[in-house]
């Protein structure tokens, strides 16, 4: 089955970086928000004695890329689906288990590529060097954000029949999902409410594990977030072997 | 190729009793045919008749509400993934990734077949030299024409030697030429390598020309089944495309 996987990956990596609008998209996207907020909100944050603002905001830059990536990726597979491609995967003796897993890996591969691109582009901007420590928590709570959200692409793909809608309902979900994370704006000091929906929100448990991987400072004890943020990914791919069973081209 | 011809003692497809209702609607209704080993097959409707629904539910794509499928002997229902490995499949609609090469198609069908890494290869080059299409190895599919990609999707589906291929539509908006090339290799992959071809067309001249057997499927039921000239002399026509629009015509109109 490891060749199977392996097959998938490559596939969702290959088709990534053929596709050159998509790898333009990917990695300007981020950098139009690093650009917008962080030169607009840098004087003022370090105004309020807050430090960096490209140190605070590239955990957010980089959650955020891997989450619109990894959630958009669901469209890839209402494409297959309207197309055809995922009629000879459903029809090969290959269990969909294997066939979804296959998938998110590959989608949350792409979203790491551009996390990691943007993360030293963030990195280079604050003049900011972690250590070897630091990288390795980085790198497993960005990944553990990546399969959450490829996952919950894989359900939007596997549950909606129309395309057109798509990018609306997925800008309707990810907007809430990217404002309430802390990704642009610090969590201390806000209203009990935004509090409270922010802490509803696994992408708030991915965001400050980085954060604090890189600064040292965290909101909430990176094991609890690290158990929050698995156990989140875990079920959120429980349902999404649920939906893509249920997908009947 | 190295394929043996069919010799399985059971028939390539026997389907029993098969019924799909949809929102209520009976679109198959207790369905029941066999497909002997080795011949070429085809089930034709008009739209709308299930055919497609059938297809589906023999390619384990839709679970059948009531009824029992065997392919190859093997009941689809309990060892959906045994079955899977005893057809091919080349759906009305491109299933090819558009944006991989020919070459990684191929590659990847071998992978979900469980094909040894060392055999690939041979496998991919014999496929593609059976459809003459060697030299598009590596050309992006999104580059390719209709006729190009139905050859290259039916070498893809005989690439893990199944004795059973199912065809939905296969000549669909292709040019007299590329219909003929594809018969010839139908017929070729028929009488040399004994494969059972199950196919569905609307084009009745070709059924008539290259089909051994005809099931004629309306409102989810089949209406007749058996060999060509039967079906001719049966209904007293002169050719089949004639004697399916009688079978096939509604309460009071004449065809």
């Amino acid at each position: 089955m490891i060749d199977v996987l392996f097959c998938l990956w490559l596939r969702q990596v290959r088709g990534f970086l053929r596709a050159r609008g998509r790898v333009v998209s990917a990695f300007a996207q981020p950098f139009i928000f690093l650009v917008a907020l962080g030169l607009g909100f840098a004087p003022v944050f370090r105004k309020a004695g807050e430090g960096d603002y490209f140190t605070f905001l590239a955990p957010g830059v980089i959650g955020a890329g891997i989450l619109f990536n990894a959630i958009y990726s669901g469209a890839d597979l209402l494409w297959d689906r309207q197309f055809g491609f995922i009629k000879e995967t459903l029809v090969s003796p290959v269990s969909r288990h294997w066939i979804l897993l296959g998938r998110a890996l590959g989608v949350a591969s792409v979203a790491l590529i551009q996390a990691l691109v943007v993360g030293m582009t963030c990195l280079v901007l604050s003049a900011t060097w972690p250590g070897l420590g630091q990288c390795l928590t980085i790198f497993v709570f960005a990944l553990l954000v990546a399969l959450l959200f490829a996952f919950f692409g894989s359900i939007l793909g596997s549950v909606m029949s129309d395309a057109q809608s798509f990018s609306q309902i997925v800008n309707f979900t990810v907007t809430p999902i990217f404002y309430l994370s802390g990704a642009v704006f610090p969590l201390e000091g806000q209203s009990s409410l935004i509090r409270g929906l922010a802490f509803c929100n696994p992408l708030t448990y991915g965001i400050d594990g980085m954060r604090g991987g890189l600064s040292g400072h965290y909101i909430i004890a990176p094991s609890v977030s690290f158990i929050i943020l698995a156990f989140s990914t875990l079920v959120t791919a429980c349902i999404a072997q649920y939906a893509f069973s249920r997908i009947r081209p | 190729m190295s394929q043996e011809p069919a010799t399985s003692p059971f028939p390539a497809i026997a389907a029993e009793q098969l019924v799909k209702t949809y929102n209520g609607r009976r679109v198959v209704d207790r369905l029941s045919f066999t497909v002997n080993a080795g011949e070429i097959f085809a089930f034709l409707g008009p739209n709308g008749a299930g055919k497609t629904t059938t297809i589906k539910m023999l390619t384990t794509l839709l679970p059948p509400d009531e009824g029992r499928i065997l392919i190859n002997g093997v009941d689809s229902a309990l060892n959906p993934m045994e079955a899977r490995r005893h057809f091919g499949v080349v759906f009305q609609d491109c299933t090819l990734d558009p944006a991989m090469t020919v070459q990684e198609n191929l590659w990847m069908h071998c992978a979900f077949y469980r094909i040894p890494r060392p055999e690939r290869p041979a496998r991919i080059d014999h496929v593609l030299a059976l459809f003459g299409v060697t030299d598009r190895r590596n050309s992006l599919v999104s580059t390719l024409s209709g006729g190009l990609k139905r050859r290259i999707e039916i070498a893809r589906a005989l690439l893990h030697r199944p004795a059973l291929i199912f065809l939905d539509e296969p000549t669909l908006g292709l040019d007299p030429q590329s219909r003929r090339v594809l018969w010839d290799h139908l017929k070729e992959l028929q009488s040399r390598h004994g494969t059972t071809i199950f196919l569905t067309s609307h084009y009745l001249d070709e059924v008539e020309r290259y089909a051994q057997t005809v099931a004629v499927i309306k409102n989810g039921q089949i209406v007749t089944q058996g060999a060509v000239s039967m079906i001719i002399d049966k209904a007293r026509h002169n050719s089949l495309e004639e004697s399916f629009l009688s079978l096939t015509a509604e309460d009071g109109s004449t065809a």
